[in-house]
């Protein structure tokens, strides 16, 4: 390693990391993953030392990781093969703010709320909030096309970026996409979005900043049932209702959330809807008379309008720190991912409960319902025996059914090693080839992040000795 | 005609091309006269109000499909300029009233196509959320066929809001209007006169119009104006300095004008992944011989 390392330090000095402490942590990410094995690692700085990274990189033969804040739910960040592990972490600056034009161009190492934290004096947010928003990063975002609660009405991530500086795996340094209306070319700013660190590395991005609503009615439903909480969000959105959110909690999550942050929920309810509208009063007042009918006539025995800010922030502390409030119920959890048609939600739901109930594990259920997007929780203890063969087989059934229910995959924690396995169940032989073609025209030497989303026998053959690796990262 | 009738028509050898109602046909240059022409198959295969989404086979007019779509109550991105769903999403561009209907290409959530090799490809998911693998739909979303004959999409439709008006004014600055309506359908100008398209809920509609009146005086109108032929993709603020005939979607840089735009320079990298796209998808170049997005 000691050639690779001098020629990296060249550049970043003491910024090159690898010492074993560090290459311990950075073997995972926020998934279930043991992870594999990182090589040095590289804190950099700007641009340029990313593009000197990746060109030492391809000197030594070696392949490269970026890393954001390593919050990511699929295995994205976990480095096979000793990459040279890149961290976008320090590079956390947002450059420019130009409300007029309502873009701001920010580095990707910027974390997610910070952003927000940052346009909030001027009126405005980034729309994407995913659950993480409080660690993760914009270049993250970006590279897994993130989704959060407010994702039902203004769109996931890519909706919202306009423009980045990547450098690309050959070492290029060029800018994707542009900020006049309808750049020229292939969309390769969209496809760069949700490429899984795959295509390049986003060294600065162009956002586009919305515009916080003057109105804003946050809603909390109560019911018997998920099942009822589910068709409440079918009825919503037939009705001709696009709310900002619509999110479901089942009674388990409900309860745990209570214990840790006394958010005002019911823990008597089955379930409960958390719905929110917004625009201008007029018009929110309206939705949100409409979806407290609608939540009635499905069953609702509670309906409850948050009163002031601080009520709706407490709502929405509950259902973001749902994940926090699971680690105080068991050590481990395996937090899935998948997309249902909307009218499929309840009856998958049954299906989930069952297929864990079968396997002996404790499953609950805090979700994107407006999107149809489940997050079936499973709750293990990593030192019982055996665990994960259970948490892996009920992963996979939950795959099964929310693809026979005609849903997908993944609705935003992306592919990464997680759902590679599964991929041949939604896709064919020559899809999965397309795929892989459209990656090999941005890294034609399957050098940045090699060994992910594209699964084995359609993926670069120079690094087929990689693809054993998945196979035992599980716990 | 049936999807599978398309791929047999494409099949796997020969210079061919899929013509749309023609509306655009000389987009990213002229045709090699070698090619064969197809028409793609016609029909909305499953509309599904409740999910918001519609599967819908490329030949069929858009006009058709907004019909049907009106009847839900909802409507698409997708323009609607006399031509084809399969067309409009090959040439890529927005409809006028982008910022209330999004963007096309956020709009198309699975395509199937017909490869070079003759193969039917699927990319993306029917779902309206979707991150299971690389994003094909965005590829051959603006790719004008050079990539693969579109032969079916399935696209996210939207509610038709509660109310709409067309209004104008020759005295309110244009650049303002963003400020104070909080989502307008589309604000045009054509220096002279500002025309804005108000939609929502009735009251949304008449709190936007009292703030409007601060700005000027407003009157009622049919729709947008008649737009100058060339389509020109400039960054919003470069509107500000428009001069000669033309008319400026504010906010979002489209501008129409009486001359074609310069041919816009991609960086050097860019057209070398775009070389590398083509030869992976087309390595025989049969796919619309002649044009390039490039
Ligand atoms: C408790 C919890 C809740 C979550 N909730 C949500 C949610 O609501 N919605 C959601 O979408 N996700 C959610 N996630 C998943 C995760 O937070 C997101 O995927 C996030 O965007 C990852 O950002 P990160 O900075 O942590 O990226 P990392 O985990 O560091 O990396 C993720 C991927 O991005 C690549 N990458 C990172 N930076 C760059 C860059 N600059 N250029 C190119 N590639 C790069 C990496 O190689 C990797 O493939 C959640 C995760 C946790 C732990």
């Amino acid at each position: 390693m000691s050639d690779l390392v001098d020629d990296l330090r060249a550049v970043l000095g003491d910024r090159v990391r690898t010492d074993g402490a560090q290459r311990a942590l950075l073997r995972r990410d926020a998934s279930v993953f043991e992870g594999g094995s990182a090589g040095p690692i590289c804190l950099c700085d700007n641009t340029a030392e990313v593009q000197h990274v990746v060109r030492t990189a391809i000197t030594h033969g070696r392949a490269v990781v970026p890393r954001g804040a390593g919050t990511g739910l699929a295995g994205g960040a976990v480095p096979l093969g000793e990459p040279v592990v890149i961290s976008l972490a320090r590079m956390n600056k947002v450059l420019e703010v130009d409300v007029d034009a309502r873009i701001a161009w920010v580095q990707p190492g910027v974390v997610n709320l910070d952003l927000s934290k940052h346009l909030a004096p001027l009126g405005f947010h980034f729309a994407p909030d995913p659950s993480s928003q409080q660690v993760c990063t914009i270049g993250g975002n970006v590279a897994n096309n993130s989704g959060g609660p407010h994702c039902l009405a203004y769109g996931v991530t890519n909706a919202h970026i306009l423009a980045m500086e990547v450098v690309l795996p050959d070492g290029e340094v060029t800018v994707l996409g542009g900020l006049d209306a309808e750049p020229a070319g292939y969309d390769l700013r969209g496809v760069f979005v949700g490429g899984e660190g795959m295509l390049g590395i986003a060294t600065r991005v162009a956002v586009r900043i919305t515009p916080n609503p003057p109105a804003v009615r946050t809603l909390l439903l109560s019911f018997e049932t998920t099942r009822q909480a589910a068709a409440t969000v079918s009825s919503v959105i037939a009705a001709g209702i696009v709310p900002a959110a619509m999110e479901v909690m089942d009674q388990r999550i409900i309860i745990a959330v209570e214990n840790y942050v006394h958010a005002g929920y019911p823990t008597d309810a089955g379930a409960v809807l958390l719905a929110e509208v917004d625009g201008l009063e007029g018009g929110a007042e309206i939705d949100a008379a409409r979806i407290a009918e609608i939540g009635r006539a499905e069953g609702a025995t509670a309906v409850h309008l948050a009163e002031d800010e601080n009520q709706r922030a407490l709502l929405w502390k509950g259902r973001k720190t749902a994940f926090g409030a699971v680690a105080q119920v068991t050590p481990n959890y395996y937090l899935h991912d998948t997309v249902v048609p909307r009218s499929k939600l309840a009856e998958v739901l049954d299906r989930v409960y069952e297929i864990a109930d079968r396997h002996d594990l404790l499953v609950m259920n805090v979700f994107h319902a407006g999107d149809g997007n489940l997050h079936p929780l499973l709750l293990f203890d990593a030192r019982e025996p055996g665990v994960y063969e259970r948490v892996h087989a009920a992963g996979a059934e939950i795959v099964e059914a929310s693809l026979a229910a005609g849903g997908v995959l993944s609705g935003e924690h992306g592919v990464g090693i997680e759902k590679q396995p599964y991929m041949s169940m939604l896709f064919s032989d020559d899809d999965l080839d397309h795929q892989e073609r459209l990656r090999r025209a941005f890294d034609p030497a399957c050098r940045s992040n090699p060994g992910k989303v594209i699964p084995e026998g359609h993926s670069c053959a120079d690094i087929q000795h990689l693809r054993t690796v998945p196979e035992g990262v599980w716990g | 005609m049936s999807l599978d009738a398309f791929v047999d028509e494409i099949g796997d050898t020969g210079p061919v091309s899929v013509a749309g109602a023609r509306t655009r046909w000389d987009l990213g240059g002229t045709l090699d006269p070698s090619a064969r022409i197809v028409t793609a198959p016609t029909g909305v295969v499953e509309y599904l109000p409740d999910e918001m989404t519609v599967t819908v086979l490329a030949g069929t007019p858009v006009h058709e499909l907004s019909q049907v779509l009106a009847e839900r109550g909802q409507r698409c991105a997708l323009p609607d300029r006399g031509g084809t769903v399969g067309g409009a999403i090959a040439v890529g561009e927005n409809h006028l009233e982008v910022l209330g209907r999004g963007t096309l290409r956020a709009s198309v959530l699975q395509v199937r196509y017909v490869s070079a090799e003759g193969r039917l490809v699927k990319g993306g998911g029917p779902t309206v959320k979707n991150v299971s693998g690389f994003d094909i739909p965005r590829l051959m979303t603006g790719a004008i066929g050079t990539l693969g004959m579109i032969g079916e999409v399935i696209l996210r439709t939207n509610p038709i809001p509660a109310t709409s008006i067309w209004v104008e004014s020759s005295d309110a600055d244009p650049f303002t209007v963003a400020d104070v309506v909080l989502r307008p359908g589309v604000i045009l100008s054509n220096s002279a006169t500002t025309r804005v398209l108000v939609e929502g809920h009735a009251p949304d509609v008449a709190s936007a119009m009292e703030a409007l009146r601060k700005l000027g005086t407003w009157n009622e109108c049919d729709g947008p104006f008649d737009c100058p032929p060339h389509r020109w993709s400039l960054e919003p603020a470069d509107l500000r300095s428009l001069e000669g005939v033309h008319v400026a979607s504010i906010g979002v840089g489209t501008a129409w004008r009486e001359v074609e735009q310069p041919r816009r320079n991609l960086p050097g990298p860019v057209v070398e992944i775009s070389r590398r796209l083509k030869s992976n998808f087309d390595p025989t170049g049969r796919l619309n011989p002649g044009r390039s997005v490039i």
